[in-house]
């Protein structure tokens, strides 16, 4: 009889009971200046077990930083006539511009198949929404291409044992923004994960920003256009100029 | 030192632009030409995006034309009625080129168009001058007075309508013909990212026959026009000019200007068109084994 209510009460206990996470991020906004050559970013906090439970040595955790998904033409260059040039193309309606998976354990080992597509765990797993409705295996081909060269360029990474759990319950990892990354929305997202699945879940987000007379540049040149044009021109005109009347000053 | 170019979207060594702004400079200066054959590949092949660096050279061969212009107007080496013949062929060539630089980026074929019309007109001129100028050496050391060029003009010129004289260049011709070659280097200058100093240098002499005297001088303001409207064009179309890219490219390429011109007085002129010639040449071979042997990269991104 006992057994029997207490069966019957476990997914309330399992629900009551799940441990929940309070995440942050060392950095809530990120400014590119001038000297800007990337960023590091540091994300940490604690898994708390309510009702003073002793932490689970089997949790893991992971943390993914997204940035802004914007739709992408991939191109694929094929022989030709003996030169290299542009052939076959392929849309994605939803391309992350970043993607940096880190986890306490290899992302494969620790959670199952379905989850992972679930949550776009790993890099494999990332919805890119093909746009073509062409056939699923030349999808395919242009997937692994984009995954590849946005791996090599930095923008997708993944690190097994990226985060370090301290106690089973303090975790940190830390992610490296680089140079080249787009502005936008980012989202920094932490999965608590046990026996396979996620039991945890919790985001915060960062603004990735120009500032400075960076923004002031990129800004004149979006809306100002004409006026941003004009002073291209004077810029190279007065530089000139000043060179040539420097330059007969200092030799004469 | 590194600093973020806000257009290109990445950091760059500032020492690397600014030699590399300095190194064409010092051609531009001793050649005469603006350089940006050699500039727009140079920063593509560091990294930056192609349609920022075709972009940000337009004002850089701007900027180290002036000093040329000033030099020659100071000593009557500017025709500016052929060079407004010419500016005004060039501003609409930046129109039409700008228009085509959409249809073939919409279709992916610009980097491929881009690439072969470098290869073709490099190669061709390249081959040109070596061999012009060898043969003036050659000449030389036997000891034989310099050939005579024959001055006059294309003879396809002479059939165009509605002569004009164009009293500095000494000419007698119909506007048409410079107007055509100035649509001509227009668009390419939209294309290309180069000034087009060295196609309209050759074809002032050898198609249009202008008198030697006038003939860089007028191809530098020609350049400067174009450029500079080509520079407005981008603007208001790709907005992919970086201004602090284009800034330490101007501050590299004025002053290399300068020690270019100072250094090519030093030097014979033969010599000066033997060594252009070797660069131009080793460019289009570069650029002819980049479109046959297999690229680095078979995909790439384009976002939409």
């Amino acid at each position: 009889m006992r057994k029997l209510r207490l069966l019957l009460l476990a997914p309330l206990l399992v629900s009551a009971e799940s441990p929940r996470l309070v995440p942050d991020v060392s950095q809530r906004k990120i400014e590119i200046i001038y000297s800007f050559t990337g960023a590091e970013l540091l994300l940490f906090g604690a898994i708390l077990y309510p009702g003073g439970r002793a932490p689970s040595d089997s949790a893991q955790i992971a943390v993914v930083v997204k940035g802004p998904a914007e739709p992408v033409l991939i191109r694929q260059k094929r022989k030709i006539a003996g030169m290299w040039v542009n052939a076959d193309s392929a849309d994605f309606r939803s391309v992350p511009s970043f993607y940096a998976l880190a986890s306490s354990r290899p992302i494969a080992d620790i959670v199952d198949e379905r989850t992972a597509v679930i949550y776009e765990l790993g890099i494999e797993n990332l919805q890119l929404s093909p746009a073509s409705g062409g056939n699923p295996a030349e999808d395919r081909r242009f997937e692994k291409g984009l995954i590849d060269l946005k791996r090599r360029g930095g923008y997708y990474s993944e690190t097994d044992r990226g985060v370090e759990i301290s106690e089973g319950v303090l975790y940190r990892a830390r992610i490296a923004i680089p140079a080249r990354v787009p502005v936008g929305h980012y989202t920094a997202e932490t999965f608590l994960i046990e026996k396979g699945r996620v039991i945890a879940a919790a985001t915060r987000d960062i603004e990735i920003d120009k500032s400075g007379m960076e923004a002031f540049v990129t800004r004149a040149s979006q809306r100002h256009s004409f006026l941003y044009g004009l002073a291209a021109v004077i810029l190279s005109l007065g530089l000139g100029w000043a060179a040539s009347v420097g330059f007969r000053r200092f030799r004469e | 030192m590194d600093l973020y170019l806000p257009i290109a979207g990445l950091s760059v060594n500032i020492l690397v632009i600014i030699g590399l702004g300095g190194l064409v400079g010092l051609l531009s200066g001793m050649f005469g030409v603006g350089g940006g054959f050699l500039t727009t590949p140079l920063m593509i092949f560091y990294g930056i995006p192609p349609a920022v660096a075709v972009a940000s050279s337009a004002p850089q061969i701007t900027g180290a034309s002036v000093s040329g212009v000033l030099a020659h107007a100071s000593r009557d080496g500017v025709d500016y009625q052929m060079g407004a013949v010419l500016v005004a062929g060039g501003a609409i060539g930046s129109l039409m080129g700008g228009f085509l630089f959409r249809v073939l980026q919409d279709a992916g074929q610009i980097d491929t168009v881009v690439n072969v019309m470098y290869v073709v007109m490099l190669g061709g001129i390249g081959i040109a001058m070596a061999r012009e100028a060898s043969h003036a050496l050659a000449a030389e050391w036997r000891g034989e007075p310099p050939r005579a060029t024959g001055k006059r003009h294309h003879p396809l010129i002479t059939m165009l309508p509605f002569r004009w004289r164009f009293y500095r260049s000494g000419l007698y011709i119909s506007p048409l013909a410079p107007f055509l070659l100035g649509l001509a280097t227009g668009v390419m200058t939209v294309l290309m990212g180069v000034g087009g100093g060295f196609i309209l240098v050759p074809a002032m002499i050898y198609i249009l026959g202008m008198s030697a005297r006038v003939v860089v001088g007028t191809s530098l303001f020609q350049i400067l026009f174009v450029t500079a409207a080509t520079t407005m064009v981008h603007a208001l179309t790709t907005r992919k000019v970086d201004l602090v890219l284009t800034a330490l490219l101007l501050i590299g390429s004025v002053t290399g200007a300068q020690f270019g011109a100072r250094f090519a007085m030093k030097i014979k002129p033969e010599y000066l068109r033997l060594a252009l010639a070797f660069i131009v040449l080793v460019v289009a071979i570069r650029m002819l084994l980049g479109l046959t042997w297999r690229p680095p990269e078979i995909f790439t991104v384009e976002a939409l």
